[in-house]
C-alpha cells in the first residue's frame, strides 16, 4: 500500500487546501479522513498517510473527523501531522497517536540583542551550549536528583523547576498548560522508565533535535501588532528555539505500554489494523493508566525544556557578560507536540469532552480562550512550527477558525519528505556543515552522519506548509525566522 | 551470510532493518549489532565492560521485542555503547551477555540515538537459510 505514488483517486477536494476521504474509502471507517494541503502538498504526500489515517478514522468513539496536517507524513500508527478526538466514555487512547517521544515540543526565548551583537559570538554561543545542552547518544544532564525528587518532578513539571532555581515565575504561564499536567501519577510508571530517565533532566536527545539561534528580519515580520505582543519588536532581533521531548523516560513509557495495549485490545473487542495502532477504552483501567503515565512524561518533556531554557539564559549571561534580565530573554511560548489531553469542543452543535490525540501537530487555541494567560488572552496562543535547520522556522498565533475546524489544532514542522539513508547518501555531514557555514550558519552535532540526515533538502517546503495553514485559517503566521547557529543533537 | 541490511522507503523520518541469522541466537545477535552500529561508529568502541541480559517472553517475537528495547534500555541508564552481543536462547527465554563501555562524546563518533523499537512490520520468519527479521525503529 505504501509503494503506490500520488493520493487515492477517491480523494476529494472539500476547499483549496482541505481534502477529504469518505467513510467508503475503507471497511470500518466511522469518519470521515481530512487532510490538509495545497495541491503541491497533496500531489507529494507520502502515501503510507492515506492509509494511516483511515486506519485512525476506524478507532472507536471518534468525532468529525480523522485529521492530518499538511506536514504530515508516514508515521506508527498514526501519521506524523495526524489529529483525532475520542468520546470520553466511548473512545479510546491510542499510544500511537501520541508518539514514543511524549510531549515532544518547541520552545521559543526572545533576547534584545541584534543579530549585529550576536554574529560575532555565535560560534561562542554554539560551543558553550553543546558543552552545557547535553546531546546525542545517551547524552546526561547536569541536574543531580533523587528517585523522590524525580517523583515529584513528574508530578509538578515546570513548577518543579523554578522552585529549584531553573527558570523565572513568569516561565510557567507562557507553557503550554503551565507545564504540568495535573493528572500525573508515578505509581503508572515502570522503575525502568524511572532509570531510564533520572539523569537524563536538560539532555537535548539526538535525531532531529535542536537548539538554535534565529533572528527575526524585517521583512520576515508578517503581523507586527501581534509579534510585538509575544516579544519581537526590533528588526533583525535574536530569538533562541528549542526542539526536543521526554527523552528516554517518555521513550519506555511508550515501549512498555506499547506491549501492555497490544494484550488488550482482543479483550475490549477492538481490531487491530496495524500493531502500532494499539489502543484501549479511555475509561479503561489500562487507559486511564497510561493516560497518567504519560502526563508523568509530559511534565518531564516541559522540566526537560525548561532546565535547557536555563542553561541558554546562563549561556547567553557568560558570553555577553549582562544577566538574562537585562537581555530582557523571556520565554514566548512552550508547546507540545506529541500528546493527549481532555478538552471541550463543540461537537456537531453541543459541548463535549474529548480527549484530543496530537501527534505531530500543535494546540493552536484562539484568543479569549479560558486556557490562555492573561498575557495573551488578546492575541490567542502563540504556536511554534520549527523547520529544518537550513530553511528556517516560523511563529504563528492560534485561531477561533482551528477550534471550530480542527479541535483548536495545527501543524508543527516541515515534514520529512526523504529517507534518512537517502539524505546521507546526497551528502556528508562535514560538507553540509561547511555549506552551511558559508551561508551563515554555524552548526555543530554530536553527530556527523545525524547532521547529514538533517539536511533541509530532507523536508518539505516550510513555506508551503505555512501557507495552507494561512488559507485554512486554522493559525495565522506572525514571523518567520531564519537560522544562524545550530546545536543538533 | 550478510548480517542485516537497510530496507530503503520504508520508514521516512526512521530506520528500517531486515535480518539474517542461521539461527535464532545469530538472528538476535545481528539484530543487536544493527541497533549498536546505527548508535556509534564500533571501530571506536572498546569491550571494556560486561553486561548481562535475562528474560521470558510468551514467543519469539516478544522476545526480540524485548531485548532489543533492553538495549535501549541500559544505553539510557548507564549511558552505555554496546560492541557485542553473545546471546543463548531456549525455547521463548534467553540468556545474553554483552560488551561495551561508557559513551566518551570526545572518543566515540556517535550516530542515533534510537528512542525505540517499534511494532510496524517486525516478524521473526523461518526461511530455508535459517531466520529473519524485520525491525523498525524510532529515532
Amino acid at each position: 500500500m505504501e509503494q503506490q505514488s500520488g493520493p487515492p483517486k477517491e480523494l476529494k477536494q472539500v476547499s483549496e487546501v482541505v481534502w477529504e476521504l469518505p467513510t467508503s474509502y475503507k471497511k470500518g471507517m466511522l469518519v470521515p479522513a481530512r487532510i490538509y494541503g495545497t495541491k503541491k502538498l497533496i500531489d507529494a504526500m507520502d502515501p503510507g498517510v492515506y492509509n494511516q489515517v483511515t486506519n485512525v478514522a476506524c478507532l472507536p468513539g471518534i468525532q468529525k473527523y480523522s485529521y492530518c496536517m499538511p506536514d504530515g507524513h508516514w508515521g506508527y500508527g498514526f501519521p506524523i501531522g495526524g489529529v483525532a478526538a475520542f468520546d470520553v466514555d466511548t473512545g479510546v487512547i491510542s499510544p500511537g497517536g501520541i508518539g514514543f517521544d511524549i510531549n515532544c515540543g518547541m520552545r521559543l526565548v526572545t533576547t534584545n540583542l541584534t543579530i549585529k551583537e550576536v554574529e560575532p559570538k555565535l560560534k561562542e554561543l554554539v560551543n558553550t551550549f553543546f558543552q552545557t545542552v547535553p546531546s546525542g547518544v545517551g547524552a546526561k544532564g547536569f541536574v543531580k536528583i533523587n528517585n523522590n525528587q524525580f517523583n515529584e518532578l513528574m508530578v509538578d513539571g515546570s513548577k518543579w523547576c523554578i522552585e529549584n532555581g531553573y527558570g523565572w515565575k513568569e516561565d510557567l504561564e507562557r507553557t503550554e498548560g503551565y507545564g504540568k499536567i495535573d493528572w500525573a501519577d508515578p505509581a503508572k510508571v515502570s522503575d525502568k522508565a524511572k532509570q531510564r530517565g533520572i539523569k537524563q533532566i536538560g539532555t537535548l536527545g539526538s535525531g532531529n533535535h535542536y537548539l538554535e539561534v534565529q533572528v527575526a528580519q524585517a521583512a520576515n515580520i508578517i503581523d507586527e501588532e501581534i509579534a510585538a505582543k509575544f516579544g519581537i519588536h526590533t528588526p533583525d532581533q535574536v530569538v533562541i528555539m528549542v526542539h526536543c521531548g521526554s527523552r528516554g523516560f517518555g521513550h519506555q513509557i511508550g515501549t512498555d505500554y506499547l506491549r501492555i495495549f497490544s494484550g488488550v485490545m482482543k479483550k475490549y473487542n477492538i481490531p487491530v489494523l496495524d500493531r502500532e495502532l494499539t489502543c484501549a477504552p479511555f475509561a479503561s483501567d489500562e487507559g486511564q493508566d497510561y493516560y497518567k503515565a504519560m502526563a508523568c512524561a509530559a511534565n518531564m518533556a516541559f522540566a526537560n525544556r525548561q532546565v535547557i531554557l536555563h542553561r541558554i539564559r546562563e549561556g547567553f549571561s557568560k558570553v555577553f557578560n549582562r544577566s538574562a534580565e537585562a537581555m530582557e530573554m523571556h520565554m514566548v511560548y512552550d508547546v507540545a507536540h506529541n500528546v493527549a489531553k481532555v478538552e471541550e469542543h463543540d461537537v456537531d452543535g453541543k459541548r463535549k469532552k474529548v480527549v484530543v490525540h496530537r501527534k505531530g501537530s500543535t494546540r493552536a487555541f484562539p484568543p479569549n480562550h479560558p486556557e490562555l494567560p492573561s498575557i495573551y488572552k488578546k492575541t490567542g496562543q502563540p504556536v511554534i512550527i520549527g523547520g529544518s535547520m537550513e530553511t528556517g522556522s516560523y511563529l504563528l498565533v492560534g485561531t477561533e477558525k482551528a477550534m471550530e475546524d480542527t479541535f483548536g489544532t495545527t501543524a508543527h514542522g516541515s515534514g520529512r519528505t526523504m529517507s534518512r539513508s537517502a539524505a546521507k547518501r546526497q551528502i556528508r555531514g562535514d560538507k553540509l556543515q561547511k555549506d552551511m557555514e558559508n551561508r551563515g550558519i554555524y552548526v555543530k552535532s554530536a553527530s556527523m552522519q545525524g547532521l547529514a540526515e538533517e539536511a533541509g533538502f530532507a523536508y518539505k517546503d516550510i513555506n508551503e506548509v505555512v501557507e495552507t495553514l494561512k488559507i485554512a485559517g486554522i493559525s495565522k503566521p506572525v514571523v518567520q525566522l531564519r537560522p544562524r547557529a545550530n546545536v543538533k543533537g | 551470510m550478510k548480517k542485516y541490511k537497510v530496507l530503503e522507503d520504508v520508514a521516512i523520518a526512521d530506520i528500517a532493518f531486515e535480518i539474517y541469522g542461521k539461527n535464532l541466537n545469530e538472528l538476535f545477535e545481528n539484530a543487536a549489532l544493527a541497533i549498536f552500529e546505527e548508535s556509534a561508529d564500533l571501530s571506536k568502541v572498546e569491550n571494556k565492560e560486561k553486561k548481562s541480559i535475562k528474560l521470558n517472553a510468551d514467543n519469539v517475537e516478544d522476545l526480540l521485542y524485548d531485548f532489543l528495547s533492553e538495549i535501549l534500555f541500559l544505553k539510557d541508564k548507564d549511558s552505555f555503547l554496546f560492541k557485542k552481543s553473545n546471546v543463548k536462547i531456549d525455547k521463548n527465554s534467553l540468556k545474553a551477555e554483552l560488551s561495551g563501555e561508557q559513551i566518551d562524546r570526545e572518543k566515540h563518533e556517535l550516530r542515533n540515538d534510537i528512542k525505540a523499537i517499534t511494532l510496524h512490520m517486525f516478524k521473526v520468519e523461518k526461511t530455508k537459510d535459517g531466520y529473519k527479521a524485520v525491525v523498525v525503529v524510532d529515532v
